[in-house]
């Protein structure tokens, strides 16, 4: 298998695209108003020093224009709908289409935040009915919806560990995280005031549980975790882990970012986690739209319950009511509710699929990136022996000697057709290449897949220089990104010629 | 189960090439005692014509801006969306792909947050964005610690004229860090009082956050603001709920604000219970360093293409981990799309006349509503299309007789500020946009005649 690295570089339909500021021409209008059908205001009550006319610079097109410049970009992104997305830790599942026909239907889309509850018990029911799913399938007894992401969600939850500590006397100083955790969980910890040390990872590639109880102090506020962790790998020491923190007072937070491989299969609550976020927009199906939005809900137990942001959602005799008189919360998190479009998607899934379906993601997430495993790591060898769940994480050691990085890799896989898997992460594994298919993949598309990353490694061994010159195929070619951060242009100037 | 697309004879094939006889196996490493043995307790699953019917059910339990006359405003706007733009956000190469990682074959993403930054910058008058935040109240809340951050003081100097959501927002995020906030009361007039301001100011202030036009609609003094942060030492944070307002109103950034965060939703993005939203900030140039968030810059390919890629990475926590400006990475991608694609069709004519149309008819029913007997607007600044009525019943018993009616009439101001705000008890927040007909307004002051 090999691309014919003759054909052109863009495709005949493929039209390089100017900016919306340099298409179009002065007074051309995209939109229209009805007339006005009141008396013009009197502008002079308005300073003039405050006002302004219409804003040089912007775009003047029409409709017309909009919408060609808009779908031609479109079609240089690649994305989910066009196949495999093995971004690991992202779960690039596929978003089911009734999700989006629901999030729009006008008495939802079309509710204001800030109306009277009794006139939006519609709206408060998706809240209270996700929140209700969430509990069951985390068994977590309670749940804020407010976060708008994951990150979001980690520092609302150490916010929570926080209050409670400070309830408790003092706040403590430090939370712990393991080394193979995402970059979100030390700075969102940094965000509620704490100092973070490092757990290493030992030889399985789980928490070292001698290291942990060693740092376990009564100055510790808590653990973050990842279960499964960042390695795919689920934490085998779980019991012992949270033992050895509540033992010392701290709380264990869990980033609940790989959710996808126990949805149905097992549940964080069970464990004795005191705090958790998902990401709605991994294993619940809302689209990731490009860069969010996400929705990054948390979950807590009992002890946590107080501190939850307000307003909270209850039900009280049939009717859904806000609970803002919650005198030991930590407060408000965002402008209204969250991502409630979000909520709307989420739920959909949830009932789409049942308790068979949900417990039918795990096992075919799980097995779908065992199966890539399997038939990977002979040339892309794994990092640790573990037996890992609904991740992959290889390496690209064989390649090293002959000049072919995990980058080369990540770039050679866009001529085959397909966007890279995570790469360069977690960072304790050297040339990591993070898989995860999700369970969205046909077993037809995962084996094309395969086929491309053996030809690569074959392509290292024939022809490296190829592979380091890769992509040859894309709409442009590898971007120099340190010459973009050296001097920057972050927005439109004209050119002056 | 119509969203897997292994069938049994894959699913017993790739169990064979795993060495596992069943699913289940393939959890070995999950301690026995934590791995369920049953199904969860959950309604089976659904179709999608039981899922509509649902659906339909919840949105029957709301009113709306679709089935209502609608004044709310308040931070949420309902203006209209051209048809283009949802049409244009369906296509899947946009919502089902992730943050831009792989430059090469994310180029529609990348161009389009590079768009929107340039027309944040335009917008605001400054000279840096980034491809959005969460929303307005999570966006001021990073603002205010980016504010912290470069000026290393303690004090934040906020007007109580900021959204009230907004301000409670920011005590959340900085509890357990450095910062001390001091509220500063508005005057008579509706604006935050400047004298207060200056004194709450000098010396010492990290920042001062004025929102203009602010909560109870007012435009605010933002060059006074500003002078006097700049006379303390300070930055100032301007905040804007209702970006419509700077097709017809100067960016704060040429009123002196170093730094410009607020709520984009009124481009192109459905009121939808509070969000998703856009959150959206701009800085002046010497503080892009310091900004919170993905940023996108320009960039070459070896044979001189322009392209875009994610820029300026080591402010983020991917790299920075504890020591990054934010911990934000996920954002609202999509919404930026969204305002990007409503701003491109509205383009340089079309905004400025969209905001003169909103301000002609909020002042239109302004005057209108100020004629009703029992309704007094108390205050004298001008506005942008939102404004405050006191009236002479309790407005929650007034919004339910104007429900009854078919409308869905302002904020009651009372609930929100507390009795800390006694001049506030019977305040009454319209809000009135580009859909609002002047049927509609007149039906409002008709049935508030009514109802006083």
């Amino acid at each position: 298998m090999s691309v014919e690295l003759k054909a052109p570089r863009r495709a005949g339909v493929l039209r390089e695209e100017p900016t919306i500021f340099e298409v179009g021409s002065r007074g051309r209008v995209g939109h229209s108003l009805p007339p006005l059908d009141v008396p013009e205001a009197d502008l002079s009550k308005i300073p003039e020093s405050v006002r302004r006319g219409p804003i040089d610079g912007m775009p003047e097109v029409s409709e017309v224009d909009v919408v060609r410049h808009f779908v031609r970009i479109s079609r240089l992104n690649y994305a989910v709908d066009l196949g495999l997305y093995p971004l690991g830790s992202c779960t690039m599942k596929y978003n089911p289409k009734i999700n989006e026909e629901l999030a729009r239907v006008e008495g939802l889309a079309r509710a204001h935040p800030m109306q009277d509850p009794e006139t939006v018990q519609g709206c408060l029911r998706v809240i209270w009915e996700l929140e209700k799913s969430l509990r069951q399938i985390t068994g977590m007894p309670r749940f804020t919806l407010q976060p708008a992401a994951g990150a979001h969600g980690e520092m609302v939850g150490i916010l929570m560990v926080r209050a409670h500590h400070v309830k408790s006397g003092r706040p403590r100083s430090t939370i712990l995280v393991p080394d193979s955790a995402h970059g979100t969980n030390p700075a969102s910890a940094a965000m509620a005031g704490y100092k973070v040390e490092q757990i290493p990872t030992n030889a399985r590639g789980c928490i070292d549980l001698g290291a942990l109880r060693a740092k376990m102090t009564e100055d510790v506020a808590g653990l973050m975790l990842t279960n499964p962790n960042t390695l795919g790998i689920f934490e085998e020491e779980i019991e012992g882990i949270v033992a050895s923190v509540h033992e010392k007072g701290g709380l264990v937070y869990m980033d609940g970012a790989n959710m996808n491989a126990l949805v149905g299969v097992a549940r964080p609550g069970d464990m004795g986690i005191d705090v958790l976020h998902l990401n709605l927009h991994k294993t619940f199906s809302t689209p990731h739209g490009g860069g969010g939005p996400g929705s990054g809900p948390v979950g807590v137990s009992k002890v946590l319950e107080p501190y939850l942001p307000t307003p909270l959602v209850e039900e009280s005799s049939g009717r859904l009511v806000l609970a803002e008189n919650r005198p030991d919360s930590i407060g408000r998190v965002s402008s209204f509710f969250g991502n409630f479009g979000m909520h709307v998607r989420a739920l959909a899934y949830i009932r789409s699929l049942g308790p068979d379906g949900l417990r039918m993601v795990a096992e075919r997430a799980v097995l779908n990136a065992n199966y890539i495993r399997a038939k990977l790591k002979d040339v892309y060898p794994v990092a640790f022996e573990t037996p890992s769940l609904h991740e992959a994480i290889l390496s690209d050691k064989l390649l090293e000697p002959k000049g072919v990085r995990t980058l080369d890799v990540a770039k050679r896989l866009l001529d085959y057709g397909f966007h890279p898997p995570t790469i360069y992460f977690p960072l304790v594994v050297h040339g990591a290449i993070m898989i995860e298919p999700t369970e969205t993949e046909s077993k037809a598309e995962i084996d094309a897949f395969i086929d491309a990353m053996r030809a690569i490694a074959a392509e290292a061994e024939s022809d490296p220089e190829m592979v380091r010159k890769a992509p040859h195929t894309t709409p442009i070619g590898r971007l120099d990104e340190a010459e973009a951060a050296r001097r920057p242009r972050l927005r439109f100037t004209p050119r002056e010629d | 189960m119509r969203f897997f697309p292994q069938g049994d004879a894959d699913v017993a094939a790739m169990l064979d090439a795993v060495g596992a006889a069943s699913p289940a196996d393939l959890f070995s490493t999950i301690p026995a005692k934590f791995r369920k043995t049953g199904l969860l307790d959950l309604p089976p699953a659904a179709s999608e014509i039981e899922l509509r019917r649902e659906y339909a059910g919840y949105a029957k339990r709301n009113a709306s801006a679709g089935s209502h006359a609608f004044f709310l405003g308040a931070g949420a706007y309902n203006h209209d969306i051209p048809a283009a733009v949802p049409q244009l956000l369906n296509r899947s190469e946009f919502y089902t792909s992730y943050t831009p990682y792989q430059p090469e074959i994310s180029q529609g993403t990348l161009q389009a947050i590079f768009e929107y930054q340039s027309l944040i910058c335009l917008l605001t008058e400054l000279d840096v964005s980034n491809a959005s935040l969460y929303d307005g109240a999570s966006g001021l809340a990073e603002a205010v610690i980016m504010a912290h951050r470069v000026t290393r003081k303690a004090r934040i100097v906020v007007s109580s004229a900021v959204h009230p959501h907004y301000v409670r927002a920011i005590r959340t995020y900085v509890r357990n860090l450095d910062i001390e906030l001091v509220v500063v009361p508005f005057g008579q007039d509706g604006r935050t009082d400047p004298s207060a301001l200056a004194a709450a100011m000098a010396p010492g202030a990290a920042a001062v956050v004025v929102q203009s036009p602010n909560f109870l609609g007012a435009i605010e003094d933002v060059e006074g603001a500003s002078a006097a942060a700049k006379a303390a030492g300070a930055l100032t944070i301007a905040v804007v709920t209702e970006a419509v307002s700077l097709g017809f109103l100067r960016g704060p950034g040429a009123l002196g604000a170093d730094i410009v965060v607020g709520e984009g939703q009124s481009f192109g993005v459905p009121l939808s219970f509070g969000g998703p939203y856009l959150g959206f900030i701009a800085a002046r140039e010497s503080l892009t360093r310091q900004l919170p968030g993905r940023i996108v810059g320009e960039a070459k390919d070896a044979e001189g293409r322009r392209g875009f890629v994610l820029t300026l990475a080591t402010r983020e926590q991917h790299i920075r981990r504890e020591r990054a400006t934010s911990n934000i990475c996920t954002n609202q991608g999509l919404l930026a799309l969204a305002a990007t694609i409503h701003l491109s069709l509205l383009g340089r004519d079309g905004l400025h006349r969209l905001a003169l149309q909103n301000h002609h008819k909020a002042s239109y029913a302004a005057t209108r509503l100020a004629s009703v007997k029992g309704c007094r607007l108390p205050f004298k600044a001008p506005f942008f299309n939102e404004f405050v009525v006191e009236l002479a019943a309790d407005p929650h018993e007034v919004n339910r007789s104007l429900l009854k009616r078919g409308i869905v009439g302002g904020l009651a101001l009372g609930r929100l500020y507390g009795p800390a705000e006694p001049r506030l008890e019977r305040c009454w927040l319209v809000a009135v946009t580009e859909m609002n007909t002047r049927e509609e307004i007149d039906r409002l002051a008709d049935a508030l005649e009514g109802s006083l």
